[in-house]
C-alpha cells in the first residue's frame, strides 16, 4: 500500500504548470524558485572564494604590520600607471558585464554578444598588463626563490640630480624580507589572474551561447550568475591595488 | 498500534510488503546511468560505496600503526615507514572518510526528501562533488603508492616545506580537490534548505538531522576555502620557494598553524554535527517521543557553528602563542561545552519516560551519548590551560579525539547507515548479527582508546613507533582493543552487503517513524514524492502519526 502523504492536498490541477522553459529543471516547483536558488549558490559560492582569498589577505596585513619598511620599498617597484590603467580596464570589463547582463534580460542577442565580447577584450588586456608587470619583475629578479635579488634595496640607485639614493636603504636583513612582499604580491595577483583566466574560459564559453541564442529567451540565469562572479573578481583587484601598489608609498620623501 | 514487544518491526504492513516495482535503483539500467546520474539518492550511494572503501583502506593503516605498537620494540616498520603510516591513516580518514562520511551519504539521500523536495538544488553540482572527492582520493592513493607522505595529517610547516622529501604536493593537491568536494556538497545544502522545503515546512519543522547538516555545511563552506589557500601556500612554497611559512625568508610557520586550525578546527564540528543530527532522529523513534527541547538543540548546533569557529587556538597553546590570547581561547573552548552539553541532556531527557526499544541504530546511538561524552569531557580538561601543557602531544590527545571522531561520529555513522538502510535499500540488516556488531564495537573500541588516555596521562607521546617497556602493557590492551574494534566493523560490512540480496523486505516505514521520509515507499521514486508534500504537524509528531495510521487502517479494511 502506498501512504503516500496528503491525500488532502489538491494541486492536480496546476500540476506540470512548469515547462515554461526548456531549460526549467524537473526539481524546482517554479523557474522563480530556480533561478532563486542559482543566485543563492553563487552568493554562497562567492562567500567561499571571501574566505578563500581572506587567507592571504591575512597573511599581508600581518607580515605588512611585521615588516613594514620591506613592505614599502617593494611596493615602491610596482608600477603605479600600470596599476592604475589595469583598474580602470577592469572597472570596464566589469561596466560591460553589467551591460551584458542588462542585454540579456531585454533579451537582445547581437547586444548581449558584443557586450560580452568588449568584457572579454578588457579581461584579457588586463592579463596582458599584468603579463608586462610580471616581466619586468623577473628581469629584476624579484621573483622569490633562488635567483631572489636583494641588492637594489640595499644599495638603491642614486638620483642623477641630487646623487642620494632614490630609496632609504634597507639592511641586508630587512631587504631580505622583501621577499616576502613579492611572495604575497605574486600569490595574490597570480590567484587573482588564475580566477580571471577561468573567467575568461567560462566567458567564452557563454558568448558562444550567447550567440546561439539561448538567453534570449528570458533564461538569463547564467549570465547573471557570471557576472555575479566577475564583479567578484573585480573587486578583489579594488581590494589588491591599493594594499600592494598605493598605501605609504615613498615615506619621507 | 502493536507496539509492545521489544522490537516494532513487527507492524501488520510488515508481513505483507513488497519491494515497489518503481523505485530509483530500477529507474534506469547500467553502469553509466549511475555514474551520470544527478539523483541525490544515486550519489549517496556512490558516495557511501566509496568512503567505505577509504574507510578500510585508512582501517589497515590503524592495524599497521597498532601492531606496530604491540611491542615497545621497532620492529615491525622501520621509524620513517611508521610516519608514514599514520600519516596516511589521518589524512585518509579525516578528509576521505569523516568530513564527507554522513553528509554526503546519510545527508545527501535524506535531506532533499525531509524538506519534501525533489532533489537537492543543484544535481549536476552535486554530481562533481562525488567526481571531485574521487579525484581528490585517487590523489591521495597516488601520493601513497609514490611512497607516501610523512608529514602528519596537519602538513606542519616547515617540516612539510622544507625537510620532508616525500610527496607532500600530491597528498596538498588531493586534499585540496577534495576539499572542493566538501564545499560543495555544504554550498547545495544550504541553498536547497532555504530555498526547496515543501509548503509548510518551517524552519521548526524541519527535523533536527537537517537542522545539524545545516550547520555543517555552514562551516564546510566558511572554513574549507581556507584550509584550500594555506594548501595552495604549502604547495607553492615547496614547489617555487615563495616565502610565506618559511623562517628562514621571514615567514612565520605560526601563521600556517593559524590558517590550518581555523579550518581543521570547525572541520571537526563539520564531522560531529552531522553525526548527532542522527541521533536526535534515532533517540527520537526509538523512545516515540518528540526530541525534548527541540529548539534548543536546533539552536545549539547553530551555537556550535559559531563557536566552532574562534576556539583554533587551542592547538597551538604550547607553540609560542601569547598568554593573553590563550587564555581566552581556554575560555571560548570551554564555551563549546554548553551547546554540546545541551544536546546530551536534551537527548537524556528524551529517553526519559519513551517508550524505549533496543533496536541496532539504538545501541549505536546510546555508544554514541556515553563516548561522546567522555570525548568532549576530555575536551575541557585540554581546554585548561596547564593541563594541556601535561597532555598535549601526548596519548591523552589520540584517545581523546577518537573518542569523538569514532566513538561518536562513526557510532552515529553506522546507526545512520542501519536506521536508515531499510529506506535506503528497502530491506533490512539481520537484527540480532548487528546487535552483536554494535556491542562488539563498543566494547572493542573502549578497549582500544580507554588504555590510551592512561598511557597519555602517563606521558607517552603520540607519533613514536617505540616506547619505554613499562607502557607496554597497555598497548597490548589497546592493540587487543583494535583487534575487536576491527572485527565490530568488518561485520556489517558482511551482512549488510548481504542483506541487499538476502534481507526481509521493510516497508515503507518499519520504524514506525514520523519522519517524511518514511511517509514514503522504500526505495523511494527517482523524483522522491509523487505529489509535493504539504506538512501542517510538527517533527516528530508521534500523535499526528498515530492518527494517521488508524485512518489508513479505516480506510482499506
Amino acid at each position: 500500500m502506498d501512504n503516500t502523504i496528503v491525500a488532502t492536498h489538491d494541486i492536480h490541477a496546476e500540476e506540470h504548470h512548469h515547462a515554461a522553459l526548456p531549460q526549467h529543471r524537473h526539481h524546482f516547483e517554479t523557474a522563480e524558485q530556480q533561478r532563486e536558488a542559482g543566485t543563492f549558490g553563487m552568493w554562497l559560492f562567492l562567500l567561499t572564494e571571501i574566505m578563500f582569498f581572506g587567507g592571504l589577505f591575512f597573511a599581508y596585513l600581518l607580515y605588512r604590520n611585521w615588516y613594514n619598511p620591506a613592505f614599502v620599498a617593494g611596493s615602491n617597484q610596482l608600477s603605479i600607471p600600470l596599476g592604475t590603467a589595469n583598474t580602470a580596464i577592469l572597472i570596464t570589463s566589469g561596466f560591460f558585464m553589467a551591460l551584458g547582463v542588462w542585454a540579456a534580460e531585454v533579451r537582445k542577442r547581437g547586444l548581449l554578444v558584443i557586450f560580452l565580447l568588449l568584457t572579454n577584450l578588457f579581461g584579457l588586456i588586463f592579463l596582458g598588463i599584468k603579463g608586462v608587470e610580471y616581466t619586468e619583475k623577473f628581469e629584476k629578479h624579484h621573483v622569490p626563490g633562488a635567483s631572489f635579488d636583494i641588492s637594489e634595496f640595499v644599495n638603491p640607485p642614486l638620483n642623477p640630480k641630487t646623487h642620494k639614493p632614490i630609496e632609504e636603504p634597507l639592511s641586508p636583513d630587512m631587504a631580505q624580507k622583501t621577499q616576502v612582499f613579492f611572495s604575497l604580491y605574486f600569490a595574490m595577483t597570480g590567484m587573482h589572474a588564475l580566477h580571471m583566466v577561468i573567467g575568461i574560459v567560462l566567458l567564452t564559453w557563454l558568448t558562444v551561447r550567447a550567440y546561439r541564442g539561448d538567453f534570449s529567451s528570458g533564461y538569463v540565469a547564467p549570465i547573471e550568475n557570471f557576472g555575479l562572479y566577475w564583479h567578484f573578481v573585480d573587486i578583489v583587484w579594488i581590494f589588491l591595488f591599493p594594499l600592494l601598489y598605493l598605501i605609504n608609498r615613498h615615506p619621507g620623501t | 498500534m502493536s507496539t509492545t514487544s521489544s522490537t516494532i518491526v513487527n507492524l501488520p504492513d510488515q508481513r505483507t510488503a513488497t519491494i515497489p516495482k518503481k523505485n530509483y535503483i530500477n529507474a534506469e539500467d547500467g553502469l553509466l546511468s549511475w555514474l551520470l546520474t544527478g539523483d541525490h539518492k544515486r550519489i549517496a550511494m556512490l558516495y557511501l560505496i566509496s568512503i567505505t572503501f577509504f574507510f578500510f583502506i585508512g582501517g589497515i593503516f590503524a592495524g599497521l600503526i597498532r601492531l606496530e605498537l604491540l611491542t615497545p620494540q621497532p620492529d615491525l616498520v622501520a621509524s620513517d615507514t611508521y610516519n608514514k603510516l599514520f600519516s596516511m591513516h589521518g589524512i585518509i580518514m579525516v578528509f576521505l572518510f569523516l568530513v564527507p562520511s554522513v553528509p554526503a551519504t546519510v545527508g545527501n539521500f535524506l535531506m532533499p526528501i525531509m524538506i519534501g523536495a525533489k532533489d537537492l538544488a543543484f544535481p549536476k553540482i552535486n554530481l562533481l562533488s562525488w567526481y571531485l572527492y574521487v579525484v581528490g582520493g585517487i590523489m591521495t592513493l597516488a601520493a601513497l603508492v609514490l611512497g607516501g607522505v610523512d608529514t602528519g595529517w596537519t602538513f606542519t610547516t616547515p617540516l612539510s616545506t622544507h625537510y620532508v622529501n616525500t610527496h607532500v604536493v600530491t597528498a596538498g593537491l588531493a586534499i585540496f580537490v577534495a576539499g572542493f568536494s566538501s564545499i560543495f556538497t555544504g554550498l547545495n545544502f544550504i541553498v536547497t534548505i532555504h530555498r526547496m522545503r515543501a509548503p509548510g515546512m518551517t524552519w521548526f519543522r524541519m527535523p533536527l538531522f537537517v537542522w545539524s547538516n545545516y550547520a555543517a555545511s555552514i562551516m564546510m563552506v566558511l572554513g574549507t576555502p581556507v584550509l584550500a589557500i594555506t594548501l595552495v601556500l604549502v604547495v607553492l612554497e615547496r614547489t617555487i620557494h615563495i616565502g610565506v611559512f618559511d623562517p628562514s625568508l621571514g615567514g612565520d610557520p605560526l601563521l600556517f598553524q593559524h590558517l590550518f586550525w581555523f579550518y581543521s578546527h570547525p572541520a571537526v564540528y563539520i564531522m560531529i554535527l552531522p553525526g548527532m543530527g542522527v541521533i536526535s532522529e534515532i533517540i527520537s523513534t526509538f523512545s516515540r517521543k518528540r526530541v525534548f527541547g527541540y529548539t534548543a538543540v536546533a539552536f545549539s548546533s547553530v551555537a556550535i557553528a559559531v563557536f566552532g569557529f574562534f576556539v583554533w587556538e587551542h592547538h597551538m597553546f604550547i607553540m609560542g602563542v601569547s598568554n593573553y590570547s590563550a587564555l581566552v581561547f581556554s575560555l571560548l573552548t570551554m564555551l563549546v561545552a554548553v551547546p554540546s552539553a545541551i544536546k546530551v541532556f536534551n537527548w537524556s531527557f528524551t529517553l526519559q519516560k519513551g517508550s524505549i526499544t533496543f533496536e541496532t541504530p539504538m545501541l549505536y546511538a546510546f555508544a554514541f551519548i556515553g563516548l561522546f561524552t567522555i570525548g568532549g569531557l576530555t575536551g575541557v580538561f585540554l581546554a585548561a590551560l596547564g593541563m594541556d601543557i601535561h597532555l598535549t602531544e601526548t596519548y591523552f590527545i589520540v584517545a581523546h579525539f577518537h573518542y569523538v571522531m569514532v566513538g561518536g561520529m562513526l557510532m552515529a555513522f553506522l546507526g545512520g547507515v542501519h536506521f536508515w538502510w531499510p529506506k535506503m535499500t528497502g530491506r533490512m540488516y539481520p537484527e540480532s548479527i548487528s546487535k552483536l556488531s554494535a556491542v562488539t564495537s563498543f566494547i572493542g573500541f573502549n578497549l582500544t582508546f580507554m588504555p590510551q588516555f592512561i598511557l597519555g596521562y602517563l606521558g607517552m607521546p603520540r607519533r613514536y613507533h617505540a616506547y619505554p617497556a613499562e607502557y607496554q602493557v597497555l598497548n597490548v590492551l589497546s592493540t587487543a582493543g583494535a583487534t575487536v574494534l576491527g572485527i565490530g566493523f568488518l561485520m556489517p560490512l558482511i551482512y549488510l552487503t548481504w542483506s541487499l540480496k538476502y534481507g526481509a523486505i521493510a516497508g515503507n516505514n518499519p520504524w514506525q517513524a514520523t519522519g517524511l521520509e518514511w511517509q514514503i515507499q522504500s526505495p523511494p521514486l527517482t523524483e522522491n514524492f509523487i505529489e509535493t508534500p504539504v506538512i501542517d504537524y510538527e517533527a516528530y509528531d508521534y500523535e499526528w502519526l498515530a492518527k494517521k495510521t488508524e485512518q489508513e487502517v479505516t480506510t482499506v479494511g
